[in-house]
């Protein structure tokens, strides 16, 4: 008996030297078989046990059982940290130029400045709780001028040079035209804006005879000129900064009276007019205000158009408003030329709208 | 119009600056786009002075070497170029020292061996006027040495203002002086119309001229005065100088008599040389068909029977409001002069100036319809004028064919309106106050309600009440206002189905790699040619700015086109590009309804979703570039069609621009046709200078309406599917859709998806013959298929193949 306790212990000094000195997974697979495989001593050991006297078999299935988890346990080990040194060894001879370029990346677009800023604009009036209105683009002389209150051979006409197709259709001048048309689709209360391609026979450095605008339209029983000042500032600060202010100067438009031209306070010098190292500012011409949009509130002649409709001037009124998207676009974003916003060259559409 | 300072002052001047007057215009309605200077800087150095002698010099024939006394006591010599100048005269003299208008300052200087310590000035020397002809003469009165400034204006500034078309009465210095003593309450000063010259002599104008109006409804009033003993000749300096600051050219007394008339209230007159009046009758008609006359610019022109014309007994003499004649312009011989002023009908002068393509001064301002008694207004200026400039003899009496007076307006202001409109209460007496500091007379008519007579140089413009509320909200101040939100009775702001899925679809399009661009709507037709379909109905716009823009485009591709090119010369070959927009087709007529059309519109308009590729995938080290086909349009159009969530079938298609073999239309499932997709025709893509290319283009109009607005809940389901993959041998020409409708035939209900996911033509299936391979997936929401199912869908499937010819590959 102690002779079986002693050979234990030897083997086990034996074994666990001889796999702590594996140099391979191929060496390591051969102890196993030595030491723990069916011939191996310690199997046969273990095998053999119920030859032995009562007395010693309960000491020596303990301790050979001991040994061969220790050593099942460290073969595993060692297998693990050998195979992990073998495959680093495998990886590094699998190298690859790491400084050639990666794949391409799934590209992404981008919308175009004028539809971005648009969304944008459209995004602020849905907050104020306008809905968005189209119309055509082809409009008959009618709701672009006469229900607009500019009668035929009246010089208001003479502020939109006019694009015809035929003596009575054109192509609308502004977005006007779907004030009328909302009105007589819908009776009030209407919270509307309307964006959209509009056209004048103009070309220069500052028009295009194509550009976008986005119309308003507020009619209600008691809408006044104090509301639209209201949804114009709160219309300026999202768009240009919460610090802006915003002034009205009189003006006129055939369609709406009273006539206001609504002014910014300039985003660059803070309205001051003029820039940090004392100069003037060059974006408002130093007069700390910058014209972004003509408003009014809806002429009564203008009503009179849809009176059937349900839009009596004596019990209903309201506002209009038109700005320009490229202009409120070009002061934003510093384009310098209105042109820019037709060439679709990419070294400006990769700018803005991704 | 231009305003000149020095003569707004001369009727209202609140002592401010030109910036603070330009301030308080601008806040009260009048928009001040620039202040110009004009003259000297400085008046420092500017004195008036007194030849004392000039001779001529001794080595040059041109130049006069003067004495000039300039008040020192000293006389200094000044060399002098100019042929009129002569010993004692009157001059305005500027000293050494002095800084001329265009910032020069003036040194001494030695004129072939003569020193000449200053200069004689000229007036436009001076920046006060455009004479050159010589030195200016100043009246013999003033003191040598006197300040230049005390006696002639010499310094100035303009105000460029834009005023809007209903404001004629601001086409005048008279009006905006009334303006800015409205904006200011500063004096104003009498009304220069207001009082009349003395005529004088025992004659009545009658004797001397007459008039007839052939047809009142073309002429609202027609005044006409006689004046004899008129001396033509230059006018005085102060006038030329306004006219020349106010941007007008002096030309002779009389007719800078007429100008300046205009300029300060707004009426334009016209002075004829009453001995060249043949019949000494002017008749007021309609122009004949065809009728010509020869205008004051020297140019012949030729009239529609719409045009008014002035004429005298033989024939057309002026265009009504417009331009005058040759025939009877005053000339350096005039001596007896027949001043018009009449009112014109605006909407006829501006449809007549706009055929004629004539616009003056004149009839800028008969086109926002000027009142009759401005007319009169207009005489009476002129009159004064006329002998006081030209010493001449005003006959007794005006004729005046004035068929219709016309009544002052009274309008009723309700203080509480004028409340509800602007938001902000203005008592009674703060909105008389502001209306006659207008020139509007206030008297109460009821308790809160105020009657007002529109003055007649407002009566084009102030008609309504509404019109009387912005007068006082403007006055009163605008920056006044309260900050307030509509109380809202309707809250909800949100964006169409339509709107909403148009976002989506250009969302997509850019997620996927393209670029947006914004193309004209208009194209060149020669564009449509290009593309091969010159017969497409379009739109033609009558007054194109070119050629090039002349038709409404029905597709949106030509755009997307010229993008390409514009980019592939500027080295961005590699492109996707899309364009989310308009197209137009004629509709049923071009024709308006009377009145309202009630919601119609007059053409074909629909909304396009389009897109052009130049590339696939880029190429690089590892993979080669993939130039675009067929199938990346048709993958990226179906990108667009599944994120509105629809499905979509594609068949051949012919369309010119597309290359006849890999183009194909697109329809939903619902079969409404939505658009095509195609690679471009060769000859297309060379005609833009680019390789190849495909396209689609989609109707956004058609998909919206296609497109749930709600997507309804489907049943998850729990069982397994069973997938099969089939290799179906067919003739080459039936085409994959055909192959996958047919096993979807068969399969039924059973048969959940079946997709192409490969294709194979050779020896090993027959010659006409190819193969596809098809991934099938079996499946039922209620319960686990079993093998004999699937089994006898298989047979289904097989048996509906047969019927197109296609058989299971062994």
């Amino acid at each position: 008996m102690p002779d079986t306790s002693s050979r234990l212990r030897e083997l086990r000094v034996e074994a666990e030297a001889a796999i702590a000195g594996a140099g391979s997974s191929a060496e390591l697979e051969g102890l196993r078989v030595r030491y723990l495989g069916r011939k191996a001593e310690l199997t046969t050991m273990l095998r053999s046990i119920g030859e032995l006297p009562p007395e010693q078999r309960g000491p020596v299935g303990k301790g050979g059982n001991e040994v061969k988890r220790a050593l099942e346990s460290l073969l595993e080990r060692r297998t693990s940290e050998l195979e992990a040194s073998e495959l680093d060894e495998a990886l590094r001879t699998d190298r690859i130029d790491v400084t050639l370029p990666g794949d391409p990346p799934q590209l992404l677009g981008h919308l175009h400045l004028i539809t971005e800023t648009r969304r944008e604009i459209e995004d602020v009036f849905l907050g104020l709780g306008f809905s968005v209105a189209e119309g055509p683009e082809i409009e008959y002389d009618y709701y672009n001028f006469t229900a607009l209150n500019h009668p035929p051979d009246h010089p208001a006409r003479m502020l939109q040079d006019t694009f015809y197709v035929s003596d009575e259709v054109l192509l609308r001048t502004h977005t006007s035209p779907m004030q009328v048309r909302a009105m007589e689709e819908q009776e009030p209360p209407i919270y509307i804006i309307v964006p959209g391609r509009v056209y004048r026979r103009d070309s220069d450095a500052t028009h295009t005879p194509m550009f976008h605008q986005i119309e308003g339209l507020a009619m209600d029983e008691d809408i006044t000129l104090g509301d639209l000042q209201g949804v114009l500032l709160e219309f300026a600060r999202a768009i240009f900064g919460a610090e802006r202010e915003i002034r009205l100067r009189p003006h006129y438009f055939p369609f709406t009276e009273p006539s206001v031209e609504v002014d910014v306070s300039c985003f660059k010098c803070g309205g001051s007019g003029y820039l940090g190292d004392g100069s003037n500012c060059n974006l408002c011409k130093g007069s700390g205000w910058i014209e972004i949009l003509g408003s009014g509130m809806v002429d009564p002649n203008v009503l009179g158009f849809v009176e059937d409709d349900g839009y009596d001037p004596e019990r209903v009124q309201g506002f209009a408003f038109g700005m320009g998207i490229e202009r409120i676009a070009m002061l934003r974003h510093g384009v310098p030329d209105l042109r820019m916003f037709f060439d679709n060259d990419l070294r400006f559409l990769e700018q803005f709208g991704s | 119009m231009r305003i000149p300072l020095n003569w707004l002052r001369s009727y209202v001047d609140p002592g401010l600056s030109a910036a603070e007057v330009a301030e308080r215009l601008d806040m009260t309605g009048t928009e001040v786009e620039r202040i110009e200077r004009l003259g000297v800087g400085s008046t420092d150095k500017f004195v008036v002075g007194r030849v004392l002698k000039a001779e001529r010099h001794p080595d040059a024939d041109r130049l006069s070497v003067c004495q000039v006394d300039d008040g020192s006591g000293h006389p200094r010599t000044i060399v002098c170029g100019a042929p009129n100048v002569a010993t004692g005269q009157t001059v305005a003299v500027a000293l050494p020292g002095a800084v001329m208008p265009d910032g020069t300052p003036l040194g001494e200087a030695s004129l072939r061996g003569v020193s000449s310590s200053g200069m004689i000035l000229a007036e436009d020397e001076l920046g006060i006027g455009e004479d050159h002809g010589g030195i200016m003469v100043l009246p013999d009165d003033l003191p040598a040495g006197a300040p230049l400034q005390e006696h002639l204006p010499i310094t100035d500034e303009v105000l460029e203002l834009e005023i809007t078309p209903n404001r004629p009465d601001c086409l005048a210095v008279y009006g905006i002086a009334r303006e800015l003593h409205a904006a200011t309450g500063t004096a104003l000063a009498e009304d220069p119309t207001e009082s009349d010259a003395q005529s004088t002599g025992g004659d009545r104008v009658e004797d001397h001229a007459a008039v007839e109006v052939a047809d009142p409804e073309i002429c609202l009033r027609f005044t006409a005065r006689v004046f004899e003993d008129v001396k033509v000749g230059p006018s005085p300096a102060w006038l030329r100088q306004r006219l020349a600051a106010a941007g007008q050219r002096a030309i002779s007394n009389v007719v800078d008599i007429t100008n300046y008339v205009m300029l300060t209230c707004g009426q334009p007159l016209h002075a004829f040389d009453l001995d060249e009046v043949r019949g000494r009758r002017i008749v007021v008609r309609r122009a004949a068909p065809g009728e010509r006359m020869v205008t004051l610019d020297d140019v012949e022109r030729t009239f529609d029977c719409d045009a008014v014309l002035v004429c005298d007994a033989e024939g057309p003499s002026g265009i009504a409001g417009i331009m005058g004649g040759q025939i009877s312009e005053v000339s350096d011989l005039t001596t007896r002069v027949l001043m018009e002023a009449a009112t014109w009908v605006g909407p006829n002068i501006l449809r007549s100036s706009k055929r004629l393509g004539l616009r003056t001064e004149a009839s800028a301002r008969f086109e926002k319809q000027l009142h009759p008694e401005l007319a009169m207004a207009g005489q009476r200026l002129a009159a004064k004028l006329m002998i006081e400039l030209c010493g001449a003899r005003m006959v007794p009496g005006t004729i005046d064919a004035y068929p219709a007076l016309a009544r002052p307006r009274v309008i009723d202001l309700r203080v509480e309106r004028l409340e509800g409109l602007l938001g902000q209460a203005i008592d009674a007496g703060e909105i008389t106050q502001i209306l006659r500091r207008l020139g509007f007379a206030v008297e109460a008519r009821a308790p809160a309600v105020l009657g007002v007579p529109v003055p007649y140089w407002r009566d084009v413009d102030v008609q309504r009440e509404a019109d009387l509320i912005e007068e006082v909200a403007r006055i009163h101040g605008l920056e006044r206002l309260p900050i307030t939100l509509p109380s809202r009775r309707r809250a909800v702001g949100r964006l169409t189905h339509g709107q909403r899925l148009r976002r989506r679809l250009e969302d997509s399009l850019r997620d996927r790699g393209a670029h947006e661009i914004v193309s004209w709507s208009f194209i060149s037709p020669e564009a449509l040619d290009r593309l091969r379909v010159g017969d497409m109905p379009s739109l033609r716009i009558e007054n194109p700015l070119s050629e090039d823009g002349s038709v409404m485009r029905p597709l949106l591709l030509p755009g997307l086109l010229d993008a390409a090119r514009h980019n592939a010369a500027h080295g961005a070959a590699a492109l996707a590009l899309f364009e989310s927009a308009h197209v137009y087709r004629p509709g049923e007529s071009l024709e308006a309804p009377e009145g309202s059309p009630r919601g119609r519109t007059p053409a074909d308009e629909r909304h396009h979703l389009g897109a052009l590729l130049t590339e696939a995938a880029p190429g690089t080290w590892r993979r080669e570039r993939v130039p675009a086909d067929f199938f990346a349009a048709k993958a990226l159009a179906g990108a667009v069609l599944g994120a509105a969530g629809l499905e979509h079938a594609v068949e051949p298609a012919t369309l010119p621009f597309l290359h006849p073999g890999r183009s194909a239309s697109v329809r939903l499932a619902g079969g409404a046709e939505a658009g095509w997709v195609g690679e471009l025709h060769p000859l297309v893509a060379q005609a833009w200078d680019l390789e190849a290319a495909a396209a689609f283009e989609l109707d956004a109009d058609a998909l919206a309406g296609e497109a749930a607005a709600v997507t309804v809940f489907e049943d998850l389901t729990s069982y397994p599917s069973v997938l099969q993959d089939i290799a179906v041998v067919s003739p080459a020409e039936v085409s994959a859709a055909q192959l996958e409708a047919a096993v979807r035939r068969g399969g039924g209900d059973l048969l959940h998806s079946a997709r192409v996911f490969d294709v194979y033509a050779g020896e090993q299936v027959g010659a006409g013959n190819r193969s596809l391979a098809l991934r099938l997936e079996f499946r039922a929401a209620d319960r686990t298929l079993t093998d004999e199912e699937v089994a006898r869908s298989r047979h289904a499937i097989e048996a509906a193949l047969a019927e197109i010819g296609g058989r299971l590959r062994a």
